[in-house]
């Protein structure tokens, strides 16, 4: 467990003049599920975005597993939020999930029929293979979300970042989708996540960041994620003034 | 033979411009059609000021030079945040077009390049203006024409797998190093140089309506992005024979005849489209406001069956007033629902079937 699958060094990323995430320090051990909590505007889904070089710091930088995320690109499956794309695409939901393909394809090269099958294996997996030749612009919300989860599952990777996997899911499927990423995990497999209800943290987490622009403070879930931090973190305002009298 | 030549010409232009517009429409970008056939404008002035050769090659380079200017000013402005990206695009292009007027009336006032010309083009020009290839007499304007549709297919081809995953999910091809920055940059050069070798021929007003009309109308009938470029040049083929002669007809010039075909298309495309046709879009909105009213009835019989005022609020002749329907709409709805045994009648009172409650638990 030493070895460490993220590690966010003194990052700070700025909106203009104004921060966005204040010098964070994060700390994410190999197979660990892992919960970012924290108010609207605290700057979660931006922590992603840097960690997959989508943002530029102001200050700081990123390693996963020990070096920059460029080198470890084909280690990486990002699921956006949900809410990011235009499900009016024309296209099918096997041709979004052969998408997740394309990072390790690289340039110019075209999917073909060992990609088709890992598509439709990862389909299955989240219970989604009758929909293979459906259009995504008949998709529930649910139906969206497990594609995306389905188009995460064949970059076959060592890391997985989820922006909001459970917003405008139905319950059942938030389970299965749960269960997939446990099933990831116990085969060491790190996950990272954006995560909005409190109630279901312990149930779903072993690991957890809370953030609200600056960390507040990181670890398991049994240890820190307590009343004292959640306030902490929430406080009645996002703004970094107030948290930092805490 | 000049009729023949004219048809060619438009449709190699209209195929071309079909082809580039498919992925503008998807990228949300049909503004820039309309911004870059103006802003290419100086870029060809200038590159002809230079060579004096309305047929070199280095105007296309010109334009395509224009183009990029008018991208990256765009993003300089957009980047400031105080103006919308489509602002800035507004803020640039005509900026960028009459400063290659005032060049034109500069410096070319002598010669035939005026501004008329520029937005309407002039399709029967370049039909005359003939050269030999093979040992056939064909326009001077085939040879680039064909040149700018192979190079339209090659890239979109080349580029298939990137262009689509920038469009529908830019971050996620971020995170795998496909850089939407770079493709954005490429694809606007060949919406430029399409534009440019379009613009002899066609105008940049004509360009336009065959970016954009074609592939929104293909965008209407299919859900197959493969298939929605082949529908999409197959239409721009379509309005160049029809436009012709529906130009020849009215006596007017072929590039308004065919901007008005591929308007109308999408016209009757908006309108009879089986996905997304507004015809069919009523009609389901239609059977859909039915099925609904049939549940309000099937709930309204379900919640009082049963219970002491079930005689009351379930009798079949004044249901209607219960419900604050018209008679006849009340009367069409219980009609429809026995017959379909969702509902049964025992002395005048309605009362809700099994099937009436898989109806209404089924269909949420």
């Amino acid at each position: 467990m030493n070895e460490l699958a993220l590690e966010i060094n003194d990052l700070t990323v700025a909106y203009r003049e104004k921060p966005v995430l204040w010098d964070i320090d994060l700390n994410v051990p190999k197979g660990v599920m892992m919960a970012i909590v924290g108010p609207n505007g605290a700057g979660k889904s931006t922590l992603i975005k840097s960690a997959l070089g989508l943002v530029k710091p102001v200050a700081g930088d990123v390693k996963i597993f020990g070096t920059d995320y460029i080198t470890q690109r084909k280690k990486v499956a990002y699921v956006p939020q949900r809410t990011s794309v235009d499900w009016d695409f024309p296209t099918t939901v096997l041709d979004v999930v052969m998408m997740g393909t394309y990072g390790k394809l690289g340039w110019f090269r075209r999917p073909g029929i060992k990609e088709k099958s890992a598509a439709l294996d990862a389909l299955q997996r989240v219970g989604m293979d009758s929909f293979a030749a459906r259009q995504i612009s008949e998709l529930s919300g649910g139906q969206q979300q497990r594609t995306f989860l389905a188009r995460a599952l064949v970059q076959d990777a060592e890391i997985y970042f989820l922006d909001e996997p459970f917003a405008g899911v139905d319950t059942k499927t938030e389970k299965h989708i749960v269960n997939i990423l446990k099933e990831l995990k116990s085969s060491g497999k790190t996950i990272i996540a954006v995560h909005h209800e409190l109630m279901t943290v312990k149930e779903y987490f072993d690991y957890i960041a809370l953030i609200n622009v600056k960390l507040v403070n990181s670890g398991k879930v049994s240890e820190i994620f307590n009343a004292e931090n959640i306030k902490l973190t929430y406080g009645g305002h996002s703004n970094i003034w107030e948290t930092n009298k805490f | 033979m000049v009729e023949f030549n004219i048809i060619l010409i438009s449709s190699f232009t209209a195929v071309s411009c079909a082809i580039a517009g498919v992925f503008l429409i998807l990228r949300r970008m049909s503004l820039m059609s309309d911004a870059i056939s103006h802003a290419v404008l100086p870029g060809i002035i200038v590159a002809f000021l230079l060579v004096e050769d309305r047929t070199s090659p280095l105007l296309i380079f010109g334009a395509a030079l224009s183009g990029l200017i008018l991208v990256y000013l765009t993003e300089l402005i957009h980047k400031t945040k105080l103006v919308k990206e489509d602002a800035a695009v507004g803020l640039v292009f005509p900026a960028m077009f009459s400063f290659g007027v005032i060049l034109i009336t500069q410096y070319l006032s002598s010669v035939h390049f005026h501004e008329h010309s520029v937005l309407v083009g002039d399709i029967n020009l370049s039909a005359i203006n003939l050269i030999d290839i093979f040992g056939f007499s064909l326009p001077k304007a085939i040879p680039i024409l064909s040149v700018v549709l192979l190079l339209n297919i090659i890239f979109i081809s080349i580029f298939f797998k990137e262009l689509k995953l920038t469009t529908f999910d830019a971050g996620l091809a971020a995170a795998f190093g496909f850089s939407p920055v770079l493709l954005h940059y490429l694809f606007m050069s060949l919406i430029s140089i399409t534009a440019v070798a379009s613009f002899d021929t066609a105008g940049s007003i004509l360009v336009i309506a065959l970016m954009i009309a074609p592939a929104a109308s293909a965008y209407l009938l299919t859900n197959n992005l493969t298939l929605m470029f082949l529908i999409s040049g197959i239409i721009g083929i379509v309005s160049s024979v029809l436009g012709f002669y529906f130009s020849f007809w009215l006596n007017s010039t072929p590039s308004g005849g065919i901007a008005v075909i591929t308007g109308l298309i999408f016209l009757l495309t908006y309108l009879f489209s089986p996905k997304y046709g507004l015809i069919i879009k009523s009609l389901k909105q239609k059977r859909q406001r039915e099925e609904f009213y049939i549940k309000v009835l099937i709930m309204h019989i379900l919640n009082h069956q049963n219970t002491e005022i079930a005689e009351i609020e379930n009798q079949k002749s004044g249901i209607y007033h219960h419900l604050k329907w018209s008679g006849e709409r009340a009367e069409k709805v219980i009609d429809y629902c026995l017959k379909n045994n969702y509902i049964f009648e025992n002395h005048g009172i309605l009362s809700v079937s099994e099937s009436g409650k898989q109806f209404l638990n089924n269909r949420d």
